[in-house]
């Protein structure tokens, strides 16, 4: 038996795009284990014990038992299936997101990106088609690859390579004086002074980390992002939801402790998907039900990447609003001092000067007073001071954020060793990693591109 | 014995060329018990160095090294003719500094053939060879010129520039392997016949001047090292004769000699079509390239004790004779220098080396191994290791054992035949460090641990010498784990003198092994301090075993180790691919899948393994990945 049929492999099975449908597909002998460790159903049942070309419907969560998509899962046990391996398949929603997700998660959890052609192959190798018909579907996929290939020259696929290409270039510069100054030594050649050097892999890798940025922001605004409301009971929570939604939602009462459970919304702010959710006030109650209450607000809030933190302003801050600072320390926080249109008890200043925090807006919900400005907060916050226009950005992809930032690790690392005066060959051994890495994104291979620079600049030669 | 009776013995190795791949080759088969003839077109040029009078250099010295630890010639040669020793790349890491010897190449021709001459197995023979023979399809050994036979099992062909050389200056030109010597002209036309493809480069080398005649006031001295050293590791170090070489410059007035003459360079003539290799450009070349350079450095440096001829590198020409006079008088020190050889370029036949296997043996005929300059090669030392690694295999094949097989991961000997075999070759190949992707692991100061294991399973090794290599290990080893071992308190005084010696204090008991991770601390400073000064007893013992070597490559593996395992990081995605053996007799064309260039180069070059096919330009990751479903 073949060894390399011994690991799992895993893959996207449906092409990129808009889509009803996504498709995970696993093969090998860990592909049952490994979605039963992301797989989650109502009634418990395990996927090995699921009869085989049968399918059960549940949710896929991540480490931390958070849903990530619901899904539909087919078993096909070995040797009857594609691969004549344990096959499982997971549907879920379309679009990339979820599917570039949950490969992620197979990934995280033992299995391995199939190359090109893969699944074929363990195919072919297992026996289960002869050669013609493999060759028959790698033709498939290379046609395939070819016409996504012309498409690419007019969309975002190749406008990366155009990018990656030239960070490569100003990293092979770099590599060219710093091998010309190891290998060249005896020559007399006038290499670019070190610190300059410094500079331009500083410069580099700030262009790689700009390239992860907006795949971040990109991500953000094709997902959205979760922004929690918390406060203690009563101080506008639900009123500052229905306000940023325009419509009424949740429960709205003067009775403290009306919302129990946190309402999820998505609005659109300033192009933002916000998934925001009102949660229950935050107090210390004896009521048992109070009490879960409160307990989902904190999980909410452990989840999500911004927390609007709304205080009354008609009142003095007390011992609630502290505890709830306390718990939000690292959090993105904006405070919202609510019911301005009231007498002012607590201000601005006292805020600022009590919890070091610094963005705090005044609003009442109740009369729309601020709501712009908390907008405006949002987005800066969420997105950076700067104008980000997705399409005029390079967004990337999650394989290819991932080397980028494999490659920006690198980029670090050579840069420490030229802060610290290493010689040319400890950078060079980072920058040449990158330069590698780089190309896996492009798909070049590299020759002699470093010798090649160094003759076409240098004077070389006895 | 009479004439009759030398033609009769049955050899199992013929080597055809005595130049640095011939010697290590036929030293290697006759050392290891095999009947060795070599035969050279003339007995008083063995081991010849036709351009510069140096060995060493960065990326060289690791090729020389190398085979110093499994048991090469060179390195010991070296020594006992070198008349300077330099290290290079100094103010750098230990992975690419490198040693340069200026040789006395007339004591390393004599001591050469000297080596040769005493050793058992071994016959030198002059004679110029014609064809290879076979009988019933396999080879049987070679014919001269002269009509006479020399039986033979294995042939190493190992001809340098001699292939239907020819030599060029100015517009004249003529047949030649070297300057001043014949050509072999029908090897090559039977190497063609036999099925080889070959191709043709160009390589030059510049006028030599009279001492006598140089005004070395006017030059900038460049001396040797003053400290014990040596090149091979198996000789006891000392300090060398100190005969310094010198450093001069090109001006615009040398610049304008070759503009007005440049319609006479062979380059622009059309004289010379062929590739030259880049890394030694004439000064023709150099300056119409690179216009707005105004010097160019011409080193002078002694061909041997016992001579006035004076090397002039940087010089490079075949220019016409009295256009290369002019050139050489226009440079400072150099106004009334005589040309006692002028320079000239040589054209010659190689072979595309991608017809050889990682044995260097060739792929269409059995027991018949290629080395050194007609592989496309340049350079002393690279000819030298392919000569070592051709030699070596041919033996082990006799005697029915695994061949030797360096891998890049092991060797730059490694690197070289690899590059040879995978990549095209457009120019010349010189080793450069950059070639290596495991440059931090492949240093000159370990190769003896690296590759002293396999000179010793071969039987190049002494069991002593092998031992030392083991106990030198074995000391390393121990000292890295004491150091791992040792603390220090963050006292006053210990990061007073951390302060001293330029490096920042620390706040917790720290380990000497964890100090030394640091850049700027020196093992030298930390031994001195922690151990002789505090006598701390149990080390201080120790410390009379560990000489200078031992604290050195100590600090090295300390120092280096993050970075090495970095490095192989990298390249481990590639493992996994890289023995990943191809059967021979593959119709590439047959391959559905492949792009017609993968399916194009894979004919040409018919690697061995998936690791050799993912390094040949055109050939993509995906051409890689139906290569393995095919395979499978």
């Amino acid at each position: 038996m073949n060894k390399s049929a011994s690991d799992t492999i895993a893959a996207i099975g449906t092409k990129p795009g808009e889509a009803a449908i996504g498709i995970i597909r696993l093969s090998g002998n860990k592909s049952v284990k490994l979605t039963e460790k992301i797989f989650r159903q109502k009634n418990r049942k395990k996927i090995s014990q699921m009869k085989t070309f049968s399918m059960t419907y549940g949710y896929i969560v991540d480490k931390k038992e958070e849903m990530i998509d619901e899904v539909i899962i087919t078993l096909m046990k070995k040797p009857k299936s594609y691969t004549k391996e344990d096959v499982v398949e997971i549907n879920c929603h379309g679009g990339m997101a979820a599917a570039d997700k949950i490969l992620e998660l197979c990934i995280k959890n033992g299995a391995r990106i199939a190359e090109p052609g893969e699944f074929t192959k363990r195919a072919f190798l297992n026996g289960r088609i002869d050669l013609s018909q493999a060759e028959a579907v790698i033709d498939l996929i290379r046609s395939k690859t070819e016409q996504s290939l012309k498409v690419a020259a007019n969309n975002i696929k190749g406008i990366v390579k155009d990018r990656i290409e030239e960070l490569r270039k100003r990293i092979l510069d770099v590599l060219v004086e710093l091998e010309a100054s190891i290998d060249f030594i005896e020559e007399d050649l006038e290499v670019t002074p070190y610190e300059v050097l410094e500079k331009n892999v500083i410069e580099i890798q700030k262009s790689i980390d700009e390239l992860i940025n907006d795949e971040k922001r990109g991500e953000i605004i094709k997902n959205g992002i979760k922004v929690a409301i918390v406060g203690k009971p009563n101080v506008g929570k639900s009123s500052l939801l229905n306000v940023l939604a325009r419509k009424e939602r949740a429960i709205v009462t003067h009775i403290p402790g009306t919302t129990r459970d946190a309402v999820e919304e998505i609005l659109y702010i300033e192009g933002i998907p916000l998934i925001i959710a009102d949660t229950a006030g935050i107090r210390k109650s004896k009521n048992i039900i109070e009490k879960i209450g409160v307990k989902k607000s904190f999980e909410y809030i452990s989840k999500s990447e911004l927390v609007i933190l709304v205080m009354d302003g008609n009142t003095q801050i007390d011992d609630n609003d502290c505890e709830i600072v306390e718990e939000l320390q690292g959090k993105n926080i904006i405070i919202c001092l609510n019911k301005i249109d009231l007498k002012q008890i607590t201000s601005k200043k006292e805020i600022n000067k009590k919890f070091k925090l610094n963005d705090i807006i005044e609003i009442s919900a109740k009369k729309n007073i601020g709501i712009d400005k908390l907008e405006k907060k949002i987005k800066t916050l969420v997105l950076g001071e700067e104008e980000f226009n997705i399409e005029s950005k390079i967004i990337v992809n999650n394989r290819q954020k991932n080397i980028l930032l494999d490659a920006s690790g690198m980029l670090k690392h050579a840069i420490k060793a030229m802060k610290l005066k290493m010689s040319e060959e400890f950078p060079s051994s980072d920058l040449k990693l990158a330069y590698n890495l780089l190309g896996e994104i492009t798909g070049q291979t590299t020759t002699n591109e470093i010798l090649d620079g160094i003759f076409g600049k240098f004077c070389v030669g006895k | 014995m009479n004439f009759e009776d030398v033609t009769k013995i049955k050899y199992d190795v013929i080597v055809v060329g005595a130049g640095h791949a011939g010697c290590e080759a036929a030293l290697a088969c006759a050392r290891l018990g095999f009947k060795t003839l070599i035969l050279t077109i003339n007995l008083d040029k063995v081991a010849l160095m036709p351009c510069n009078p140096a060995i060493g250099g960065v990326g060289k010295t690791n090729l020389v090294l190398e085979l110093d630890a499994m048991g090469g010639q060179m390195a010991k040669t070296a020594d006992k003719t070198l008349i300077q020793l330099r290290v290079l790349n100094r103010s750098k890491g230990p992975a690419v500094q490198a040693l340069r010897a200026q040789i006395d190449k007339k004591e390393y021709e004599i001591e050469m053939k000297k080596v040769m001459e005493n050793t058992s197995n071994l016959t030198l023979r002059q004679g110029i060879v014609n064809k290879i023979i076979f009988e019933k399809g396999i080879i049987a050994g070679v014919s001269l010129e002269s009509g006479i036979i020399f039986n033979g099992k294995a042939v190493i062909i190992t001809t340098g520039t001699f292939l239907r050389g020819r030599i060029i200056i100015g517009n004249k030109d003529y047949e030649a392997g070297r300057m001043g010597e014949y050509p072999a002209m029908n090897l090559t036309y039977n190497l063609k016949e036999l099925g080889f493809i070959m191709d043709r480069f160009q390589t030059a080398t510049p006028p030599r001047v009279d001492k006598k005649t140089i005004d070395f006031l006017k030059m900038f001295i460049q001396p040797g090292e003053n400290i014990p050293m040596s090149f091979s590791f198996w000789n006891s170090k000392k300090v060398y004769d100190n005969i310094p070489s010198y450093l001069t410059y090109t001006n615009e007035k040398t610049h304008n000699i070759i503009r007005e003459n440049i319609d006479k360079s062979p380059i622009r003539s059309g004289m010379v079509k062929t590739h030259g290799p880049r890394h030694c450009p004439s000064i023709d070349r150099k300056v119409i390239n690179f216009e707005h350079k105004k010097r160019h450095p011409v080193f002078v440096e002694p061909e041997g004790k016992y001579t006035n001829e004076m090397y002039l590198q940087g010089l490079t020409t075949s220019m016409p004779t009295d256009i290369q006079q002019l050139l050489v008088n226009s440079v400072a020190g150099l106004e009334d220098a005589k040309i006692i050889r002028p320079g000239y370029a040589v054209e010659y036949d190689f072979l595309l080396p991608n017809q050889l296997n990682h044995t260097l043996e060739s792929k269409l005929l059995e027991n018949l191994y290629f080395a050194g300059q007609i592989n496309g090669t340049s350079g002393y030392e690279e000819a030298a290791a392919q000569g070592f690694v051709a030699g070596v295999n041919a033996a082990l094949k006799l005697a029915g054992q695994h061949p030797l097989i360096l891998k890049r991961s092991n060797s730059y000997i490694g690197v070289l035949i690899d590059d040879l075999i995978t990549k095209e070759l457009y120019e010349p190949y010189r080793m450069y460090t950059s070639r290596s992707e495991y440059r931090l692991l492949l240093r000159p100061d370990n190769a003896d641990n690296r590759l002293t294991k396999i000179g010793f399973d071969i039987g190049l090794i002494k069991n002593s010498d092998y031992e030392k290599v083991i106990k030198k290990q074995q000391k390393i080893e121990s000292l890295i784990e004491m150091l791992g071992e040792y603390t220090i308190n963050p006292d006053e005084h210990n990061n007073e003198f951390l302060k001293a010696i330029g490096t920042s204090t620390i706040d917790t008991s720290t380990s000497i092994y964890k100090l030394l991770k640091r850049p700027e601390v020196k093992i030298d400073n930390i031994f001195k301090y922690f151990f002789e000064n505090k006598g701390a007893d149990n080390i201080k013992t120790y410390n009379d075993n560990y000489d200078k070597d031992i604290l050195e490559q100590t600090e090295i593996n300390i120092k280096y180790k993050g970075y090495i395992e970095r490095e192989m990081l990298g390249i481990k995605r590639m493992g996994k691919i890289e023995g990943h053996k191809i059967r021979k007799n593959i119709d590439y064309f047959k391959i559905k899948g492949l792009t017609f260039e993968a399916q194009e180069k894979l004919s040409k070059y018919l690697p061995e393994t998936l690791g050799q096919a993912s390094r040949i330009a055109g050939v993509s990751p995906a051409d890689i990945s139906i290569l393995m479903i095919f395979l499978k």
